[in-house]
């Protein structure tokens, strides 16, 4: 946890930029928020997005540090850079949330997103399926006469183009995790 | 020192550490462990109330006048969802309560069970925090962090969900210590930032302190801190419904409430300042009016605890986060060590303006003729109550924004209203715990008759505790404010907003063993209010009003603050369609 060191409410150099812009372009922000594990947690952040509005394009959740009792959750979200900058305000004032970090302004940070997808085909079409998989470095992890169950790790465009080539070679089937993300260097 | 007893006797023993002396609350089957307990003991006095929606509004008139968190204690199941009003009530106005539920057994949890509510979830979107303790061992801890939470940053309701087994099971009891939880909110504002604030004080020219709830809820110290500098820079000062007294209203610097029914002056500075210090305040709606026309040639500067209400609705210019006594006190010494400096000559232009929007005598009226006008119920109360040791409590309506009006706050904590959340029936319990908190003042709920039968089933409550408050009830037999908004946007369409088959309000008070008086004249009307005061008990004073009298001044919905309707004006058609869609 050692890049996590920024306090909630901190001015100076925190997720919160308390001088913002007014615009009204909608921005997509990756948001790192770190909880404590305890029951209804992750009801507290998803109610505050329905209750106030907000928009989730992705959300992962899982605990991070076993022993401190803290989980990560993940979101993907999008708004004008004021809403952001409120959604960023208003899951900081949540008791059990520790820290809310925006990975999108603090600096280059990395995103992946794990998905499986099953194809169902024969012939030419089957052959073409898992050369693609290949070209992408998806890896076959259950395969039937007909089908193949493909699992791919990216990041969630590389994931989306993969599933636009599936498509017509007989995708029937998509599980995708949601984007887990980790800024840059330390 | 850790020791062993059940969960129940935890929960007192938790309330006792905690300084709690007052418990307002409502037994039922999953809580009566804790009920036993409290009756085994001469520590804390339970208030039984008649409604658990009165002892959550109970609990917050009695935090919000002593500065102390306010306890509730109600069963599961519906005990917890009568709860919820209250609590919504308090997280929008920011009072420290503790709500205490009792729950199903944990291992009936689930299975719809007899009075089984998913209490923490249903209040979770109106707590601050909330808990479910399933182990008691775990019970003080929560307890304890329960009123850490509540009165640390911005004040707020916490709940804590006990399920019955929990209660009978022992664990192991510590008492409170200064809390080690990650929840610190940072109370010293950013120096940076306040010394950018005191070049902009020395600078400005129009300059205006905007003030709310947050400068009662930091303490007297911070009025007091508010009231030096005030008294030091000699520039005007407003505040919103939720920071009445903390400026006192006889000061010479006091413009009036602002917003929607606030004073033509203070609304008009707000319009036309270049410098405005948000003190505690959180541009609420009422207050705002249009947003894209408010206070258009300002530089904005806002200090308060909470990171969120900075930004949310209006930009700001100079943000402080911090409490409002720690930052005032680094301003004013910042302030002081560069030589106490104002704009002078320009401030005192500014006050030659300001003079001439007060001489507007914005509040004038007129009483004539044989029916009290509301106005002048509440002069007459003003004059005939200011010299007492007095708490103020008020329902929703016109009511309350004259009251705000025509009443004068010298000093915080002395005026509990419901700002936020605007409910209905706040008012009577409200009036119940802040006499709970000064069993020798004079508490006075001032009243609609259509808000005061909400809960006006607490008057057994007032009957069985002694507590003498009084129920000043201005009866127009309407739903005034509404039908105020159905005569100006609504075509006079008057829409189930009269107060039909009403009850005789002094029988009503007779019934419980209560003085009800009834005036109508305003020759009687002196007399009636000394009669009320002077009675040793609670009264419920039936004073009849005029029925179509308006609240003025009006900012209309979806106008800016220089667009405000003054009393008598022409007011068909002022809310245009865009208007209408706001409440
Ligand atoms: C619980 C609740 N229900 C409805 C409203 C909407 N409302 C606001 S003011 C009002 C009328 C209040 O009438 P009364 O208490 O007689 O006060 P008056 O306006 O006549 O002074 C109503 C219905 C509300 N604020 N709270
Ligand atoms: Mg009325």
């Amino acid at each position: 946890m050692s890049a996590l060191k920024l306090k909630k409410g901190d001015t100076a150099k925190s997720a919160y930029n308390l001088r913002p812009t007014f615009s009204d372009v909608i921005e997509r922000h990756t948001l790192a928020v770190m909880v404590e594990n305890e029951p209804g947690v992750l009801a507290r952040v998803i109610g505050l997005f329905a209750g106030r509005g907000y928009n989730i394009e992705s959300l992962t959740v899982a605990e991070v540090d076993h022993q401190g009792h803290l989980s990560r959750i993940t979101i993907v979200t999008t708004g004008t850079p004021q809403v952001i900058e409120q959604i960023k305000a208003q899951l900081g004032r949540i008791v059990t949330v520790h820290e809310v970090h925006d990975l999108t302004v603090e600096g280059p940070s990395v995103e992946r997103e794990l998905a499986m997808f099953k194809v169902v085909g024969a012939g030419e079409k089957r052959v073409e399926a898992l050369r693609l998989a290949n070209i992408f470095r998806a890896n076959v992890v259950d395969s039937t006469l007909e089908t193949f169950v493909f699992e791919i790790t990216g990041a969630p465009a590389k994931i989306d183009a993969f599933a636009d080539l599936m498509r017509p070679l007989g995708l029937i089937d998509v599980a995708r995790t949601g984007v887990a993300a980790l800024s840059r260097g330390d | 020192m850790t020791r062993q007893m059940t969960g129940a006797k935890m929960v007192v023993q938790a309330l006792i550490d905690q300084g709690v002396d007052t418990v307002f609350g409502y037994p039922g089957g999953a809580v009566l462990p804790i009920y036993d307990e409290i009756f085994q003991q001469n520590h804390i006095k339970h208030i039984l109330v008649r409604h658990e929606q009165g002892a959550v509004h109970a609990a917050e008139g009695y935090a919000r006048s002593t500065g102390k968190p306010g306890v509730c204690l109600v069963t599961s199941g519906p005990g917890a969802t009568n709860a919820v009003t209250g609590l919504t009530d308090a997280l929008l106005d920011s009072i420290p309560i503790i709500v205490l539920t009792g729950q199903v057994p944990t291992f009936m949890i689930g299975s719809d069970a007899f009075q089984e509510a998913d209490t923490v979830g249903i209040t979770r979107p109106c707590t601050k925090h909330n808990w479910l303790v399933k182990d008691t061992d775990a019970l003080a801890g929560v307890l304890h962090e329960a009123f850490h939470v509540a009165t640390s940053g911005r004040p707020g309701p916490v709940l804590v969900d006990i399920p019955k087994d929990v209660q009978f099971a022992q664990g192991s009891y510590d008492a409170p210590k200064p809390s080690t939880s990650h929840y610190q909110p940072k109370v010293k504002g950013d120096m940076q930032e306040i010394t950018e604030l005191v070049a902009a004080i020395e600078n400005a020219k129009r300059p205006l302190f905007y003030t709310g709830g947050g400068v009662i809820n930091s303490g007297p110290g911070a009025s007091q801190l508010l009231r030096e500098l005030v008294g030091a820079t000699g520039f005007p000062i407003t505040s919103t419904l939720m920071g009445l007294g903390a400026y006192p209203a006889s000061g010479d610097k006091w413009l009036g409430m602002l917003g929607m029914h606030g004073l033509y002056e203070a609304n008009m500075a707000m319009h036309g300042c270049d410098l405005m210090i948000n003190i505690g305040a959180r541009f609420d709606d009422r207050i705002t009016g249009l947003i894209s026309e408010f206070s258009p040639k300002s530089t904005k500067a806002h200090i308060d605890i909470d990171p969120s209400s900075i930004n949310k609705v209006i930009r700001i210019d100079i943000p402080i986060v911090g409490d409002v006594g720690h930052v005032l006190e680094d301003l004013l010494k910042v302030w002081k060590s560069r030589g106490r400096k104002t704009n002078s000559e320009a401030v005192g232009k500014w006050w030659g303006q300001i003079k001439e929007w007060q001489a507007v005598d914005c509040l004038k009226f007129k009483q004539q003729g044989k029916i009290i006008k509301p106005q002048y119920a509440l002069s007459r109360l003003e004059a005939l109550t200011k010299d007492h040791d007095r708490y103020i409590t008020t329902e929703v309506g016109q009511h309350q924004m004259w009251a705000a009006q025509y009443l004068n706050f010298e000093d915080p904590n002395r005026w509990m209203t419901s700002g936020g959340l605007g409910t209905m029936g706040y008012g009577f319990p409200a009036s119940i715990g802040a006499q709970m908190g000064h069993p020798e003042s004079l508490v006075i709920n001032v009243a609609g008759e259509a808000s005061w039968l909400m809960n006006m089933q607490e008057l057994g409550t007032a009957m069985q505790y002694n507590l003498p408050v009084k129920q000043f009830i201005l009866n127009n037999e309407r739903l005034g404010m509404v039908r105020q908004w159905q005569e100006l946007l609504h075509g006079e369409r008057y829409s189930s907003s009269w107060s039909e088959s009403l009850p005789d309000f002094v029988k009503l008070a007779e019934a419980f063993g209560a003085k009800g008086i009834q005036c109508s004249d305003p020759d009687d009307l002196d007399d009636a209010i000394m009669e009320m005061i002077n009675y040793d008990g609670p009264v419920v004073f039936d004073c009849l009003v005029e029925k179509h009298e308006n609240c003025f001044p009006m900012i209309p919905s979806g106008k800016a603050h220089n667009e405000m309707l003054l009393g008598d004006a022409e007011t068909q058609g002022v809310i245009d369609a865009k208007g209408s869609v706001m409440v």
